[in-house]
């Protein structure tokens, strides 16, 4: 029920700055980021990273925080207990709004939030899911599934989805929100095959959001302007070498949840670093890091549609990464 | 191809059939029993696993009893904060399985001016600990435990999960939905959870050992492991997950069929775990639940294997056991054949004297054995027997042979016999048959002008015969040198041999007497073969018998004489039945006929001549079959008074 969930998390936290403390005192700049969720092979380049001295080498000496369920990366950064947090471009848009944070580099080029839903429910397509109870998590992540529903004119029951898709597996509802890298292959662990799944993916239905992308304070920018950079070619090295090494990799998330506490398996977390290979890497942006100005622009667009954000700022004000 | 003993083929015969029985044995064995066992085994891990899924459920569903009474003692509105904070506080107090309840209300239902309320009352260090949940950071409505059982109207046990508060206790939930009348409808109003701790169910479980190392599990109604020995698959993975990760993805078809509740006792093959094992799975009553029973074959059968290794083993003793026996038997029974045989072989070379192998048993080769020995007797005894009667004989023919020297020694053979004689010629000769015959013939001068010759042929055979012949020769010369017609000598001849003749042998007889100056003769014939006239330049013709009798049978027997007269040149040829009847290979005898022909058409009328002539026919025509008789030929030619 975790009705505790601040206890293991605070242990960690206590440790990391142990291990903080304990590092040998080098003239590194050290700074932190908060990644926005637990342990998962979906922040594997900044472990290998971290393991492999890439961030070091651009002297760095970088605390990796995890967010969670209750944990909000940008609550973390707004009350200056990081410099860095992870987050979804939407996310990042809407908390602009109140928080001037800009976006130092930009990772998940594509959008892995998908509806699943059963194929014994017999939704072919999107317009099925009209009349449908449709369990979408809070916040940001309604953000696409209220743009698609308002684009195609659809009614649907919103049910909250909680961090279980056990209303789904039960037929509470007919759809439910996942990432590719994550619950749909959390299905695929509770028996069902791919065949029986019906997956609405938003990339394919012009909402193709980039993702994670890692941010910190206008302010953090202006004063200390070659360490974002740094961090982000560190993390690109780390994303580099994760996706060439891949089963070292997962040793490496594997650790880190372990310690964390946090339910793992190898499997699952081998299929996440396969599915953030797919939507880091993409075609038609420059070079790892890059949040391409196009890219920017239709989330903008969308969310001042939709309604979840009045105003947004143009896109050199928001992007202060690497630039081809 | 090779040859192969009695002992041998036995023993080969006898133990190959022994050891097809005995395989079949314990092939039968091993199969019915791994038979028996396998039902066993699923019967006993049925058992096992219904057993205790029933023990989980009886557990679960105390719990279950307990919430719904409290969710259905909520539908009371009336009830105070007080009240519904005792009622939870006494439920965790009363009962001890349960860790913590919470009793969670929608927005402003309990409390008008509260979005939440959900008192939470837990265990802690031995005591009642006590929370309200509820806050920005935990909005309980989006929880499982609280969102399920709204969303479903029904009682539900969620997954089972990991409390971070709890020392990472896998817990379980059983939330209720309670519903209040408001304006007449039933609304739902809020849940009713009772937590329980399911560290008692590994315990229960780590207890479960089948065989060596079979054990059991709990999958949760997703195939999220609950229990497992494998501490590190609890809450990690799931049987899907696990699938994967051992890259069996057939392995899923079994965790859907568990997930499905259903019940089976199913064999799960070599690929997935690196061994044969067999599951029986079964779905619990409550909470969606699995229960696995899972062990290797090999550990189930390890009874199976060692009963058919034992029985193979006696088996096998037995088997050598038997080989031994049978070859030790067979080996008795063929060594004295063996020797047997070898004394035969020495035996055939002559050793009559071997000492034959001892056989003392009592059976058909003791039998052989003894035959074995009175034959060797027998054997020495007859070629005792043989040695003396071939020395015997050996004796008797060198004394026939002496007889037969003898015999022909009184024979005159010195031919010419009478070189000064220009008169007449005589020739005879005798081929003696290998047998001693009884033939005889003489000539010799009566007087000065009166020349006697005379043919005998003597009845059987052997010493007696030429005794006879000797005696009967004797007589005519004696009797023939008085001066005696043929006739006369004959009966004075027969009446002397038949006066003492008790074996009634005779012998015929022809016999002449030429008077050498006028060529008269006179001659008797005593059932002799009719002689050949041969007159210088005619046919020859036969001297018609008289059909007087044989000599030396009947006394006072008179014979007559008749005469004839030779002209110069005449042969007279007389002979014995060992000419006509002498035999070729094919038994045809040789006959008057082919004798008179012969004699018609010699070319050269000469006495000596003559005799040879015929001589040579006969051999030529008994092709060197042994003759049965002497033959003998005596030829007189007559001259006449001066010379030609």
């Amino acid at each position: 029920m975790g009705h505790f969930p601040g206890y293991t998390r605070a242990a960690t936290l206590v440790l990391l700055a142990l291990l903080l403390l304990a590092a040998p005192a080098r003239a590194l700049d050290k700074t932190s980021i908060v990644l926005q969720w637990l342990p998962q092979a979906q922040f594997a380049g900044f472990y290998m990273a971290v393991d492999k001295g890439f961030y070091e080498a651009e002297g760095v000496d970088i605390t990796l925080i995890h967010g969670g369920p209750d944990v909000l990366a940008s609550e973390l950064l707004e009350a200056g207990r990081a410099d860095f947090a992870t987050m979804f471009l939407s996310t990042a848009i809407q908390r602009r709004a109140t928080l001037p944070i800009v976006n130092v580099g930009q990772f998940v080029q594509h959008s892995a939030l998908m509806l699943i839903t059963r194929a014994s429910d017999n939704i072919e397509t999107v317009d099925d899911l009209d009349g449908k109870k449709v369990g979408l998590w809070a916040n940001e992540f309604q953000i696409q599934a209220r743009a698609l529903f308002r684009q195609r004119g659809l009614k649907v029951t919103v049910v909250p989805q909680s961090d279980s898709l056990d209303l789904f597996m039960r037929g509470g509802v007919q759809a439910a929100s996942g990432m590719w890298y994550n619950e749909y292959h959390t299905l695929l662990s509770y028996g069902l095959e791919e065949d029986d799944l019906r997956p609405i993916f938003f990339s394919n239905h012009g909402l193709d959001f980039p993702e994670d992308g890692i941010y910190c304070l206008e302010r953090t920018a202006n004063a200390r302007p070659t360490l974002p950079l740094a961090v982000v070619r560190a993390t690109v090295r780390g994303w580099q070498y994760a996706f060439a090494h891949r089963e070292e990799a997962l040793d490496a998330v594997m650790a880190r949840m372990d310690r964390a506490g946090v339910p793992a398996n190898r499997p699952h977390q081998r299929w996440m670093l396969r599915r953030m290979e797919n939507i880091i890497l993409s075609d038609k942006v420059p070079a790892m890091g890059v949040l391409r100005q196009e890219d920017y622009e239709r989330v903008r667009t969308t969310l001042m549609e939709t309604g979840f954000v009045d105003d947004a700022p143009i896109f050199p004000e928001f992007y202060r990464g690497p630039v081809r | 191809m090779k040859r192969h003993g009695i002992a041998f083929r036995l023993a080969a015969l006898i133990l190959s059939c022994a050891f097809v029985i005995l395989a079949a044995i314990v092939a039968y064995n091993y199969a019915y029993s791994r038979a028996i066992i396998l039902r066993q085994s699923e019967t006993n891990s049925r058992h096992l696993a219904q057993e205790t899924a029933s023990r989980i459920d009886s557990v679960l569903l105390s719990v279950q009893k307990v919430a719904n009474n409290i969710a259905y003692s909520l539908e009371d509105a009336s009830l105070s904060r007080e009240d519904i904070l005792n009622l939870n506080k006494r439920v965790i107090a009363n009962n001890p399985e349960i860790f913590g309840m919470a009793i969670a209300f929608e927005p402003y239902t309990q409390e008008p001016e509260r979005l939440y309320f959900a008192p939470y009352h837990f265990r802690s260090g031995g005591r009642i600990a006590f929370t309200m949940l509820g806050s920005p950071d935990y909005r309980y409505f989006y929880m499982d435990w609280y969102q399920l059982p709204k969303e479903l109207e029904q009682a539900v046990w969620t997954e089972p999960y990991n409390d971070q508060g709890g020392g990472g206790v896998v817990m379980a939930t059983y939330a209720v939905p309670f519903f209040r009348n408001q304006d007449g409808k039933k609304v739902f109003a809020g849940v009713v959870t009772a937590d329980i701790s399911l560290e008692w169910l590994q315990d229960m479980l780590d207890d479960i050992r089948i065989f060596d190392t079979g054990f059991a599990f709990l999958l949760s109604r997703h195939g999220t492991f609950i229990a497992h020995p494998n501490r590190k698959l609890i809450m990690n993975h799931t049987i899907f997950s696990l699938a994967e990760e051992m890259e069996t993805p057939e392995f899923r078809q079994v965790g859907r069929d568990m997930i499905e509740g259903k019940n089976a006792f199913v064999r799960i093959d070599e690929s997935i775990f690196g061994n044969e094992r067999y599951l029986f799975h079964t779905g619990l009553e409550y909470g969606g639940w699995s229960l696995g029973v899972l062990f290797p074959r090999s550990e189930m059968l390890a009874e199976v294997h060692k009963l058919s290794n034992v029985m193979a083993l006696i088996g096998l003793t037995g088997f050598a056991l038997l080989a031994l026996v049978i070859i030790y038997i067979a080996r008795r029974i063929t060594r004295p054949l063996t020797e047997l045989s070898q004394s035969a072989l020495e035996i055939a070379s002559g050793n009559l004297d071997l000492m034959l192998p001892e056989v003392r048993t009592n059976d058909e080769v003791g039998d052989l054995a003894g035959s074995f020995k009175v034959m060797t007797n027998s054997l020495k005894e007859y070629i005792a027997n043989l040695t003396t009667a071939t020395a015997a004989k050996e004796r008797i023919e060198s004394e026939l042979r002496i007889a037969r020297e003898i015999q022909m020694g009184i024979l005159p053979k010195l031919f010419p016999a009478f070189p000064d004689r220009t008169e007449f010629e005589v020739f005879a000769s005798i081929e003696p048959a290998k047998e001693v015959g009884g033939d005889l013939y003489d000539f010799f001068f009566v007087d000065d002008t009166h020349f006697c010759f005379l043919v005998g042929d003597v009845s059987g055979k052997g010493v007696p015969a030429a005794f006879f012949m000797a005696v009967t020769k004797t007589l005519l010369k004696v009797v023939a040198e008085k001066g005696l017609d043929p006739g006369q000598i004959l009966t004075k001849v027969n009446a002397d041999l038949a006066s003492e003749n008790e074996s009634c042998m005779f012998v015929t007889l022809f016999l002449a007497i030429i008077d050498i100056e006028t060529g008269e003769t006179r001659y008797a014939n005593a059932g002799h073969n009719p002689p050949i006239h041969l007159p210088c330049g005619g046919e020859p013709c036969w001297i018609p018998p008289f059909g007087e009798p044989v000599a030396g049978v009947m006394d006072g027997m008179e014979y007559s004489t008749r005469t004839m007269t030779m002209a110069p040149g005449d042969i007279l040829f007389i002979y014995t039945d060992g000419v006509t009847e002498a035999m070729n290979p094919e038994q045809d005898l040789y006959s008057d006929e082919r004798l008179m022909r012969t004699v018609a058409e010699m070319p050269e009328r000469f006495a000596p001549a003559l005799v040879k002539t015929v001589n040579d026919s006969v051999a030529a025509f008994a092709r060197g079959a042994e003759p049965s008789d002497d033959i003998t030929m005596l030829a007189m030619q007559f001259c006449g008074k001066c010379d030609k």
